[in-house]
């Protein structure tokens, strides 16, 4: 299968990404925006890590191999990352009742 | 031993550090111990130099201390010269700067101590700078020297600092000075350009293949540094004003030293103005008419410092006509022999001075001779020496430039011989008036009148010797063969340029004319003045001569006054309306542009979001469009 339909389902999917973060107020649907491009980028990795490995195969055999490492490593670092997250989202909602980003503009002051 | 020649500054600038900085500790005896001492190991040093240099077939001595500048194919060391031109100078110097730093410590002594220190480092440190300038083996040193001595002079007529006006005086000396050292330096860069190097052996070797115009540019624009230095017109009115520094300072650096730099300059540099006709001319005009010019001036100042600066300037002018007309042993020659008697006029003049309480004027002095007789017999031999009668010294040396002068054009000659005369009146106008009649100041001032101390009079006496024999080193050759001692001398290094043995009668014919027109000015003044001073305010010409030709009004009218005027206009315009706008402008656009980038600061997370991925897209796109 061509690497283009890959790129462009990974474009697609880190445009849906962007565009929920910069569009919804919920906390939570913000983070799994966030999840959406991490997942966009992992796809690519994995796309172009595959790639590489066909047409490189016959002289390296461990060729594109770090692609998919680099994949692993964003996962647990995701998985990571959400527990932080979230545990801070359920502080948010104990302390307002809510989990609307926009009422979080004390940044300014 | 004149391997040693670096020996020779390093003492007067371990005297200027020693003394300037325990200034506040040293008594006043120590201060002028360690002052003049410094001074005399310098001068013991140049005569043991000198026994080595006169020592037939000597060759030029060049002692390099270290690289000072190296910059691709330029290198200029840190370089000193030793040849018979420079220890001549390196003689005077030191010699003559030794006596006026003994005269100093009598002279300076009512001074507090650490003034007395400051005044004695400051001496020291123009002697140092002095034999940097003299002892240099390329132009870049000599100008180092060049500027200290500049420096050097400001702080000492500056000395009394408290006095607005000394405090104008050795500004104006500055400024005048720094118009002169522009030109000197814009030659030196032309000489990078067209020899490619500064030390005086390339140069005078590469001269003589190079353009006369080039040549012609470089040598006038040297002219115009020893037109500032040497107070030729049109920079000379600083000299006069200078006389607000102490006494001795006009001796050594207003009548025998520093003022004489130019005169060195140009001496060194021969080769060069050799092979330029027209500057040649230059100069002799230049010299020629300042000669009269000044001589005019002297007849009528009554201020005795004054009259002397102005016979200064006149006897530099001499010198530059000698440079001019080829002369340039005649001319060195008169160098030697001023410093002689001008620093001992000056000297007199201070130790007149002193006796007298400060007072300078000279219709207020008169009849003198009774009271200081050592002082009165210096003064006379001086006058005598200055005036060219023979036998003292300045007859030699300035027989010696006027027989040059005639020998390239006589209309010089008989210019010249008219400054003779004047020379001669206005030498013996402040001699008659200062010594002759009887005491014109107050009773108070007669009571306290008496001889100076010992080393006061000490000096003077050294240099009235000096003055009275010193002319005997250059008997013309008529009289004898070989008789020009210092022309032999100077001979390898001036070489060519030597007097001419010139046919006997009309060299002793021309002698002749300028003793009897010397001789009319001191006999003139001696009958006219010594009976009826002359204290009324000058009347009709007179007074054009007491007012220095009114030059320092119209320096003051075309030069200052626009400056002034200009200054003005850019302050209270340029400044206030543009260039203050501007500033204020840019201030007052990042107040109003951060007043609204402010507004970004939303709080909103979402907002920064938005701007982080703007950022990123354009980011982006820029890799995206530049990227080749």
């Amino acid at each position: 299968m061509s690497i283009s339909y890959y790129i462009f389902l990974s474009i697609a999917l880190f445009c849906v990404g962007v565009a929920g973060v910069l569009t919804r107020r919920n906390a939570i649907i913000i983070f799994m925006c966030v999840e959406l491009m991490l997942n966009a980028v992992n796809l690519l990795l994995v796309a172009f890590s595959k790639m590489h490995h066909q047409s490189l195969s016959a002289t390296n055999p461990n060729a594109g191999i770090d692609g998919q490492i680099f994949v692993f490593f964003i996962m647990v670092v995701a998985a990571v990352e959400v527990s932080v997250g979230l545990a801070i989202i359920v502080m948010m909602h104990r302390n307002t009742h809510s989990v609307d980003v926009n009422f979080l503009n004390r940044l300014k002051h | 031993m004149s391997k040693l020649v670096p020996l020779v500054p390093l003492f007067p600038l371990i005297g200027f550090l020693v003394i300037g900085l325990c200034r506040n500790s040293l008594s006043k005896s120590v201060t002028g111990i360690i002052g003049c001492g410094m001074i005399g190991v310098s001068f013991l040093l140049s005569l043991f130099i000198f026994q080595e240099v006169r020592q037939p077939g000597f060759e030029t001595v060049i002692v390099t201390c270290f690289d000072f500048i190296h910059a691709d194919t330029l290198n200029i060391p840190f370089a000193f010269q030793v040849d018979a031109l420079s220890v001549l100078f390196l003689l005077i110097i030191t010699g003559v700067g030794f006596l006026i730093h003994v005269y100093s410590t009598a002279y300076m002594h009512e001074e507090e101590s650490p003034h007395f220190a400051r005044y004695f480092s400051y001496l020291n440190l123009f002697v140092f700078s002095m034999l940097l300038l003299v002892l240099g083996a390329n132009y870049v040193i000599m100008f180092i020297g060049w500027e200290g001595v500049g420096l050097c002079s400001y702080l000492l007529i500056g000395f009394w600092f408290k006095n607005i006006d000394f405090d104008n005086a050795a500004k104006k000396a500055f400024i005048m000075n720094r118009i002169g050292d522009l030109g000197f330096l814009v030659a030196i860069f032309w000489m990078i350009n067209q020899f490619g190097s500064v030390s005086f052996s390339d140069v005078f070797a590469k001269a003589p293949v190079t353009s006369t115009g080039a040549l012609t540019g470089i040598t006038l624009l040297l002219f115009v540094g020893a037109t500032g230095k040497s107070a030729q017109i049109p920079l000379y009115t600083w000299l006069p004003d200078a006389m607000a520094g102490p006494t001795p300072v006009s001796a050594l650096i207003h009548a025998a030293t520093m003022v004489t730099a130019g005169i060195y300059m140009v001496a060194r540099s021969h080769l060069l103005y050799s092979l330029s006709p027209a500057s040649q001319t230059v100069v002799a005009v230049i010299g020629l008419s300042t000669a009269i010019f000044a001589a005019t001036i002297a007849l009528k100042q009554n201020d005795i410092k004054k009259g002397l600066a102005y016979s200064t300037v006149s006897q530099l002018g001499y010198m530059f006509l000698g440079l001019g007309v080829g002369a340039y042993t005649g001319a060195v020659f008169h160098v030697m022999t001023h410093a002689f008697f001008k620093a001992l006029l000056f000297l007199c003049a201070g130790s007149v001075i002193h006796a007298i309480h400060n007072e300078q004027d000279i219709r207020k002095m008169g009849g003198l001779r009774k009271f200081m007789p050592v002082t009165h017999i210096c003064c006379l031999l001086a006058c005598l020496a200055i005036s060219g009668i023979p036998p003292f010294s300045g007859f030699f040396s300035k027989d010696e430039i006027l027989a040059a002068a005639y020998g390239k054009n006589p209309i010089y000659y008989f210019i010249a011989v008219a400054g003779t005369f004047l020379t001669g009146l206005y030498m013996f106008r402040l001699y008659a008036m200062t010594f002759l009649g009887d005491f014109r100041g107050t009773s108070e001032q007669e009571k306290h009148l008496k001889e100076s101390p010992p080393a006061m009079t000490f000096p003077l006496i050294v240099l009235a010797i000096l003055s009275v024999i010193g002319g005997f080193v250059g008997i013309p050759e008529v009289f004898a063969d070989h008789a020009h001692l210092l022309g032999r001398f100077l001979e390898p290094v001036l070489n060519g340029t030597a007097q001419k043995k010139a046919e006997a009668n009309p060299e002793l014919i021309l002698m002749l004319v300028s003793l009897l027109a010397a001789g009319a000015g001191v006999v003139y003044a001696l009958v006219r003045f010594s009976k009826k001073p002359e204290l009324g305010e000058a009347r009709g010409f007179g007074k054009i001569l007491a007012n220095k030709w009114y030059v320092d009004e119209f320096y003051q009218a075309i030069i200052v006054r626009p400056l002034n005027g200009l200054a003005k206009f850019l302050n209270s315009f340029v400044e206030k309306s543009i260039i203050d706008w501007i500033v204020n402008g840019i201030g007052r656009l990042i107040q109003y542009g951060s007043r609204q980038i402010r507004l970004l600061q939303s709080g909103q997370v979402g907002g920064y979001v938005l701007l982080m991925v703007i950022g990123m897209v354009i980011l982006f796109l820029i890799q995206l469009l530049v990227k080749k």
